[in-house]
């Protein structure tokens, strides 16, 4: 007992040593994967305090916040942002109320073509981007007119609600199977009419994964590159904005936008999920 | 309005469909189509083009233009579909089952790069792996790597970065294949003595890591022994310690279809990825996605360049109908063996 000397190998050491590499290994990929997938958008903020000497924002120089009180002060710059907000806002909601309608027709309905529809639905998604652009581009420039060219803030927002329909379909088709149906009925036995019915009991519960939808169409649009680099033309977005002026230097407010951007999408992802978790809650309680 | 509906129920589901569905068909499915024509093209933006069936040496012109790209697109992809792989399965496997209180919040994290910036997360890395980087110098200072050692501008630096952007794709949907697991399954396995599996795992993961780590080591351009043993030793490492009767006789499988999942979500993207490509790697690392977007978008050269998509899309098909037909998963969903 006294002795210290190293335990032999025997079975129940290394038994021993691998329970306990099997309890923390473990966690501690975890946390170092966590880590891994959080260093570039932590690089990202912090070189947003930077004072580069040129005009590349590369290399680490000094802390200011110059940049913070001054983020929109790059000719161009307000207004790629302000257009990347436009389009991200009317895709969504054009594209929700594409894909939702879809997805109440897939879920509620057996008609004959439901089996080319949920294809229609799912290859997009297969699709890499580059051939979704590049395929639009195509009928663009041999349409050869207007609306559709030159190439314009209307091509990539017609783009943008071609891409986004199939994501808000699966994100409400995911919501409504499992749908208490009974309460539609209910509501129906009490007298209340179909719209009235929709309205008042459909649309109330299946709105938290419209919003969910609407949220990922949102975030998905507002950060394409791929194909709005084929349908934009000269017009500039904001990942086009910083495409344009990779190889000129960056400048030091695209990242302050990019952690304004990780803040605003952090905090209205955390509150609505709080408000489901909370809403869940309510609803088991009663 | 109401009234015309009831009468008529079967336009119900195509009334609801119709705005959407002419969406897709308009801008996804006639697109298609017209490149595919476009694919048969001759002549120029300036002269306009004409369509020629004999035009189709369009296609083996581009291929042969293209192949060492081809090749690497490949090559990038599955490397970087298996790197993502190895992160994300014990990543899912912690968060699904030893996650506790914690599941939400490391799901969150987990989704939480995709709030930035793609085009920013990847110059990010630019200035994390960059010769005098985050990353290599303080290696360098301690002398554990020569000074003329470089990550940015390699194969190892593309490969990273499309890991690195997709590897929420590969972790997600193999979470939702582990949490759905009867938990009751992996215990009447550890009833019926499916305990660790020592020398099989070690061995098994010191055979599967060293033909991975050759791998690896070919696509980078390092020294294939050297990755080849190094990843023999941690296969047979974790091979050792990690791998129970229960994990692979009743774990592994039953999360298959997350695993198959995730390898689509993430090779498909990352075949026609051209950012990477252009931002952490140099010319003799460019994809097929930089070939396209280059002939789409600078040489004005539509004929190839959807000659080339067009290969790309097929060559997708292809992969993943062989992909599906090898892992079986729907006998594996269907509850075989």
């Amino acid at each position: 007992m006294a002795t210290v000397t190293p335990a032999p190998a025997t079975p129940s050491s290394v038994q021993r040593l691998a329970r306990r590499l099997d309890g923390s290994a473990l966690y501690v990929f975890t946390g170092l994967a966590v880590l891994y997938l959080l260093l570039p958008v932590a690089v990202i903020v912090l070189f947003s305090f930077n004072d580069p000497a040129g005009k590349s924002n590369f290399v680490w120089q000094g802390f200011t916040l110059k940049y913070w009180l001054d983020p929109l002060g790059v000719p161009g710059l307000p207004q790629a942002v302000f257009l990347s907000l436009v389009i991200a806002f009317v895709s969504t909601i054009v594209a929700t109320a594409l894909g939702t309608l879809i997805g109440l027709a897939l879920v509620r309905y057996d008609f004959r073509l439901q089996g080319a529809t949920n294809a229609l639905i799912f290859i997009p998604m297969a699709t890499p981007e580059i051939v979704l652009g590049a395929s639009l581009l195509t009928m663009f420039v041999s349409i050869g007119g207007p609306p559709f060219f030159p190439l314009s803030a209307v091509t990539i927002l017609i783009a943008h609600i071609m891409f986004n329909i199939s994501y808000v379909v699966v994100t409400v088709r995911a919501r409504l199977e499992g749908f208490p149906r009974h309460l539609e009925e209910a509501a129906m036995d009490l007298g209340a009419n179909e719209w009235t019915t929709f309205w008042k009991v459909t649309f109330p519960l299946i709105l938290p994964g419209i919003v969910a939808a609407g949220l990922l169409a949102f975030s998905l649009s507002i950060d394409d590159f791929v194909i709005t680099n084929f349908t934009a033309g000269k017009t500039q977005t904001f990942p086009m904005f910083i495409y344009a002026k990779y190889r000129i230097g960056i400048p030091v407010q695209v990242n302050v936008i990019g952690t304004l951007i990780f803040i605003i999408a952090v905090g209205t992802v955390g509150v609505t999920t709080l408000a489901r978790i909370r809403a869940d809650a309510r609803a088991r309680r009663r | 309005m109401g009234g015309f509906i009831k009468r008529h129920r079967w336009i119900a589901p195509y009334a609801l469909l119709a705005p959407g569905v002419l969406w897709l068909l308009v801008f996804y499915v006639y697109p298609g189509i017209q490149m595919f024509i476009a694919s048969f093209w001759s002549g120029t933006l300036e002269t306009g083009f004409t369509f020629s069936v004999s035009n189709w040496t369009n296609y083996p012109d581009a291929l042969q233009g293209a192949s060492a790209q081809f090749v690497r697109s490949i090559l990038y992809a599955g490397a970087a579909t298996l790197l993502t792989f190895l992160i994300a399965y014990p990543l899912a496997y912690t968060i699904a089952f030893k996650g506790g209180h914690y599941k939400a919040l490391l799901l969150f994290l987990v989704v939480a790069p995709f709030f930035t910036s793609f085009l920013l997360r990847t110059i990010s890395w630019k200035i994390i792996l960059g010769d005098s980087g985050l990353f290599l110098a303080p290696l360098k200072t301690i002398g554990l790597v020569p000074s003329d050692f470089r990550l940015l501008a390699e194969p190892v630096a593309v490969v990273s970065g499309i890991t690195y952007n997709f590897l929420p794709f590969m972790t997600l949907p193999i979470y939702v294949s582990l949490e759905k697991i009867d938990h009751r399954l992996v215990e009447a396995a550890k009833d019926l003595y499916a305990g660790p599996w020592r020398p099989g795992g070690a061995i098994a993961g010191l055979v599967i890591g060293g033909l991975l780590g050759g791998v690896l080591g070919y696509i980078f351009e390092y020294s294939i022994p050297v990755f080849a043993i190094a990843a023999a030793a941690a296969g047979a490492i974790i091979g050792w310690f990690f791998i129970s009767q229960s994990f692979t006789r009743v774990t592994f499988p039953l999360s298959l279809p997350g695993v198959f999942a995730g390898s689509l979500l993430t090779f498909i993207p990352a075949i026609g990825d051209y950012v990477n490509a252009e931002f952490l790697g140099n010319p003799g690392t460019t994809m097929v996605g930089n070939v396209i977007q280059n002939k789409f978008l600078v040489q004005n050269d539509y004929p190839a360049a959807s000659a080339l998509s067009f290969i790309l899309m097929a060559g997708i098909l292809v992969a993943v109908a062989i992909y599906a037909r090898a892992l079986g998963t729907e006998g594996l969903t269907t509850g075989r063996g």
